[in-house]
């Protein structure tokens, strides 16, 4: 079965392949698809909130048969489903022993960029200078890991789309793109090489514009996959830069070298180290969704609830740990380069926590959840807990796609409404979706023996038994981070919690009516992620000898670097105790709080505090206006003050040559002109005026009387006879 | 320029006299506002010139003069004067602008003439006494003495000088009549 | 008194600046004829003068025909006055301006 690691991604591609083609035929005719109109749901929105553009009420009478539902059913989800099993299959053929011992099963299909024989190309000592790059498809211990929740939430999310989904007229549409997308997860996940794992990356992030701009009759949400293009773009650049880097300095990009090559000779890579992994940063949080560059995650909602599952919070975001987590050697080498990872996501999650605190959509508190989880799992990367980091990822795709698909599912129930302030009391009438959703929120909190408690707690640890050269304050203060966000996290979950399901209910009459109990195509996927939620913690369990079976599966993947000892901390128990205490703690004041302030008090409290703060209050709720001062400073400055820059620089310098021999050509006239007009007419006139002088002068002479004349002969006559004696 | 004596003793006190008075009223004549005065003071101015021709032995030049300048001339001047509204004429100044730069010619002329009177030598030729009486040997009068010279040596500017009055008679009457209608 | 040649220049040299003074000088047109006539006057005198001195009759004969010349060109300027009188009513020279340029 580890042989058919090729299979795996196949067949989402066939589904895609087989959706598409039957989609696009199946609506020649009909011209474009539409999907429904915002119905209720959109215009009690305020501007911040995107909703979710088309789900509306799912029972329009007057809409008609999708053409073939079914087929696009089947081949949708049977891909997925099918992919699915070949990946536990493949994963249990090499065996959990054996990938925790370091086994890893490589599968090179064939030689995708050949270009022969380099000796002067990399460093690797024995590399002999080959230069290509292979299809090859490895599955590992951390690629198993991904392979398994990223194909099983993959398939629970395809069953529930077919509900969620069933009346919309893309359906076809959305099921041939959602393959696509698993595909290129796929490939991502079992991609033996930068270049092939790149590819992966490029693709989630196509299909994420696809996806996101699902609803593409809707402006914003266009709008919103054009963002999270571009802004993973701008990381994606960064990433493309630092493969660069890796190939200039190792001549290959094939995973198992290349990690071998940095960690047998550290020393000759390490100056070159933290630009490489800076660069790859760059590209991480571009597609994870960190600081600066995780706006286009909030407006990603835009696009259909399950897609927000899967692909926003589940899979494609943690793409990014991923990445980090496969470069682990690299980032050990440069460990400025891990500070700033560490720091970049430490404030994320603090950043994202806070203004998850005030927003109204349902979606949006989920999205910025998402960013600020997502800190914390580079939060522990950067503190070198790789494992610690993928044990978060692995529980946050269950439980976030849970909180994703009850929230879709409320939303199903209240026809489009995502405004929780219009919410609540939804418990009884939405019973399923509520338990599943309160056990996920309570997860996410950090509640005590649920999956999230362990994961994060993990977290925690690490960063405050991280050591940092040149700080050694900066790990307390990251923990301190990380306590609070925890704390945040519980408040602001709670918070949307309660409005949601408790207390009274604030929608309209209609909508009230319409409440009802999501189909199961729908509840039991969310019934097995809460399940999930519960105990997909139990792998990583402290303190207890073996308990932590994740970070012993996952322990091959940290290469051992020779020269540098691995730094094994025994702490005692008392202060895991303390610890674990410590963020029990601080979630229980967060859930106290929010209850407190959202149930019991009917929110008089934090209105109150909006009230007296109503500056800090109008910046959480407008997102820091960082979305503005980007539109600001990029799209207004750059990209169109650019565009404008340029334009002038052509109107003026290229144009300048034409301009300038034509005002030359003119100056050169001008001048001759002058010359013409005062040099020569001067010179004419000049003699004339000289002339005419002379004339007046002579003319005074010419009295017209004779005596006049006769003294001048006089004079005349004397001048000549004084001439005449002087010179006799 | 020196020697050979023109006039001794009296008659050099007669010169000096008739040549005085003939400045005198010479200068009358330029400077006399009435063109009536002028003329008067030229006859009288001729008539003096005429006297010292006489004393230099020049009977005949000194009688044409008389007679000419004198009688014929001045008369000419008078009538003209006369018929020219003399009221018109003594209106308005008398002397030109240039009066002052004319004045100042004077010596300036005389500058050249001094120098020659002071350098130039005359020629070494005695005073013959006789000189306007002889013709030829024959002392005989100035008169005679004149006419021999005139009709001998200068017959054709004398013929000449015979048709120029003729022109010139013929000339002043031309000039002189009114306009062309008025002849009959 | 002796009166040599020199007297009679000076005489006539003063009679002639005088004349030509007064040719300069006055704004009558009579005037200036009898002015010229004074120069005439004074060119005679020397001529006698100089006939005398270099015992020649030349002198005289031309004395004579200047006074000759005289007499013709003052009947001629005579006319002319009238003339230019009936023309123009005035015998100020200084009216006699036409031909400035």
């Amino acid at each position: 079965m580890k042989n058919l690691l090729w299979a795996i991604p196949l067949f989402p591609l066939a589904g895609f392949l087989i959706n598409g083609l039957v989609y696009l035929l199946s609506h020649r005719t009909r011209g474009q698809a539409h999907g429904h109109g915002g119905g209720e749901g959109s215009d009690a929105h305020t501007a911040a909130t995107a909703p979710d553009a088309g789900h509306a009420s799912g029972h329009d009478p007057g809409h008609h048969e999708i053409p073939f539902k079914g087929l696009h059913t089947i081949v949708g989800v049977g891909s997925v489903a099918i992919a699915c099993v070949l990946a536990f299959g493949a994963i249990f053929d090499v065996g959990l022993r054996a990938f925790s011992e370091g086994a890893s099963h490589a599968l090179t299909l064939w030689r995708w960029i050949p270009l022969g024989v380099n000796q002067s190309v990399g460093q690797i000592p024995g590399a002999a200078g080959e230069w290509f790059v292979d299809v090859t498809l490895r599955i590992d211990s951390l690629s198993a890991l991904m392979l398994a929740f990223v194909t099983f939430v993959g398939f629970l999310i395809h069953v529930y789309s077919a509900g969620y989904m069933g009346h919309e007229e893309g359906y076809g549409r959305y099921f041939a793109y959602l393959n696509l997308f698993m595909f290129a997860m796929l490939v991502l996940v079992l991609g033996g090489n930068f270049l092939l794992l790149f590819v992966g990356w490029e693709g989630v992030g196509l299909c994420s514009y696809l996806l996101i701009g699902y609803y593409y009759e809707k402006t914003f949400a266009a709008d919103a996959g054009k963002k999270a293009f571009v802004v993973n773009r701008i990381g994606d650049f960064g990433f493309i830069l630092g493969i660069f880097g890796v190939f200039a300095l190792f001549g290959s990009l094939d995973f198992q070298k290349v990690f071998a090559a940095a960690a047998a000779n550290p020393a000759a890579y390490t100056p070159y180290m933290t630009v490489v992994c800076l660069l790859l940063f760059v590209g991480a949080c571009g597609k994870s969704a960190q600081f600066p560059l995780y706006v286009w995650l909030p407006d990603a909602m835009a696009g259909p609830t399950p897609v927000s599952a899967l692909i926003h919070a589940a899979t494609m975001v943690t793409a990014g740990v991923y990445m980090i987590a496969r470069c682990n050697v690299f980032f050990r080498l440069a460990p400025h380069a891990m500070i700033v990872v560490a720091v970049v996501g430490a404030f994320t999650a603090l950043f994202a926590a806070t203004i998850g605190v005030a927003q109204n959509d349902i979606k949006k508190v989920l999205a910025y959840s998402t960013v600020s989880q997502l800190g914390y799992m580079f939060l522990a990367c950067g503190v070198g807990a790789f494992t610690e980091g993928m044990f978060h990822v692995t529980t946050h795709a269950f439980f976030k796609a849970c909180l994703f698909l009850g929230a879709g599912s409320v939303i199903h129930a209240m026809g489009g409404e995502q405004d929780i302030r219009k919410m609540g009391g939804l418990a009884s009438k939405v019973p399923k979706t509520y338990w599943t959703f309160l056990i996920a929120t309570l997860t996410i909190s950090g509640v005590p023996f649920l999956a999230a408690f362990f994961s994060k707690d993990a977290i925690k640890a690490a960063v405050f038994h991280a050591e940092f050269e040149g700080v050694p304050w900066l790990p307390r203060v990251l923990y301190a981070v990380a306590l609070f966000t925890a704390g945040l996290t519980a408040f602001y979950m709670f918070r949307l919690l309660t409005l949601t399901f408790w207390g009274p209910f604030r929608g309209t009459k209609e909508q009230e009516a319409h409440l009802h109990e999501s189909p199961p195509t729908m509840t039991v996927p969310l019934m097995v992620l809460a399940f999930l939620s519960i105990v997909s913690g139990y792998v990583g369990v402290p303190i207890i000898e073996h308990g932590d079976r994740i970070g012993e599966f996952l322990r091959p993947i940290r290469l051992p670097i020779a020269g540098m000892p691995e730094r094994v901390h025994h702490a005692s128990l008392s202060l895991e105790l303390a610890l674990m205490a410590a963020a029990v703690a601080v979630a229980s004041i967060g859930i106290y709080l929010a209850w407190s302030w959202y149930h019991r008090g009917e929110g008089r409290t934090p209105a109150r505090l909006a009230e007296q703060w109503p500056g800090v209050y109008r910046a959480v709720t407008n997102k820091y206006f960082v979305d503005e001062a980007y539109d600001r400073i990029f799209v207004q400055g750059l990209a169109l003050g650019g565009g404008r820059f340029l334009w002038e620089v052509d109107a003026t310098v290229v144009d300048l040559i034409p301009n300038g021999a034509a005002a030359l050509t003119k100056g050169a006239s001008w001048a001759a002109s002058l010359f013409d007009q005062y040099v020569v007419d001067g010179l004419v006139n000049g003699v004339a005026n000289v002339l005419q002088a002379l004339f007046r002068l002579f003319r005074r002479a010419q009295t017209g009387r004779v005596q006049n004349y006769a003294l001048v002969m006089g004079g005349g006559l004397f001048c000549l006879v004084a001439v005449y004696l002087l010179f006799r | 320029m020196t020697d050979g004596a023109l006039l001794t003793g009296t008659a050099g006190w007669l010169f000096v006299v008739f040549a005085g008075l003939a400045l005198v009223s010479a200068i009358a004549v330029v400077v006399a506002r009435n063109p009536v005065h002028s003329a008067l003071y030229l006859l009288l101015a001729f008539v003096l010139v005429a006297c010292i021709f006489i004393l230099q032995q020049a009977e005949f030049v000194g009688a044409v003069q008389m007679l000419v300048y004198a009688g014929g001339i001045m008369v000419l001047f008078l009538f003209v004067v006369m018929l020219v509204n003399p009221g018109v004429a003594h209106a308005g100044k008398a002397f030109q602008k240039q009066f002052d730069v004319a004045l100042v010619l004077l010596p300036v002329f005389l500058l050249p003439f001094l120098y020659i009177l002071g350098t130039e030598k005359m020629a070494d030729v005695p005073v013959r006494p006789d000189a306007f009486r002889m013709v030829g040997t024959h002392v005989a009068g100035n008169t005679e003495a004149v006419s021999w010279v005139l009709f001998r040596d200068y017959l054709v500017p004398f013929e000449v000088a015979s048709v120029f009055l003729l022109v010139a008679m013929i000339g002043a009457v031309v000039l002189g009549r009114r306009s062309l209608e008025k002849m009959d | 008194m002796t009166i040599t040649i020199n007297h009679y220049l000076i005489v006539s040299f003063l009679l002639f600046s005088i004349g030509f003074l007064g040719v300069l000088v006055r704004r009558n047109f009579l005037t200036i004829l009898m002015s010229i006539e004074l120069m005439l006057n004074a060119v005679n005198l020397n001529l006698i003068a100089f006939s005398r001195r270099l015992s020649d009759l030349t002198g005289q004969v031309f004395s004579v025909f200047v006074i000759t010349i005289a007499a013709g060109e003052a009947a001629i300027g005579l006319a002319l006055t009238i003339s230019y009188f009936r023309q123009r009513k005035t015998l100020d020279v200084e009216e006699a301006h036409t031909m400035r340029g």
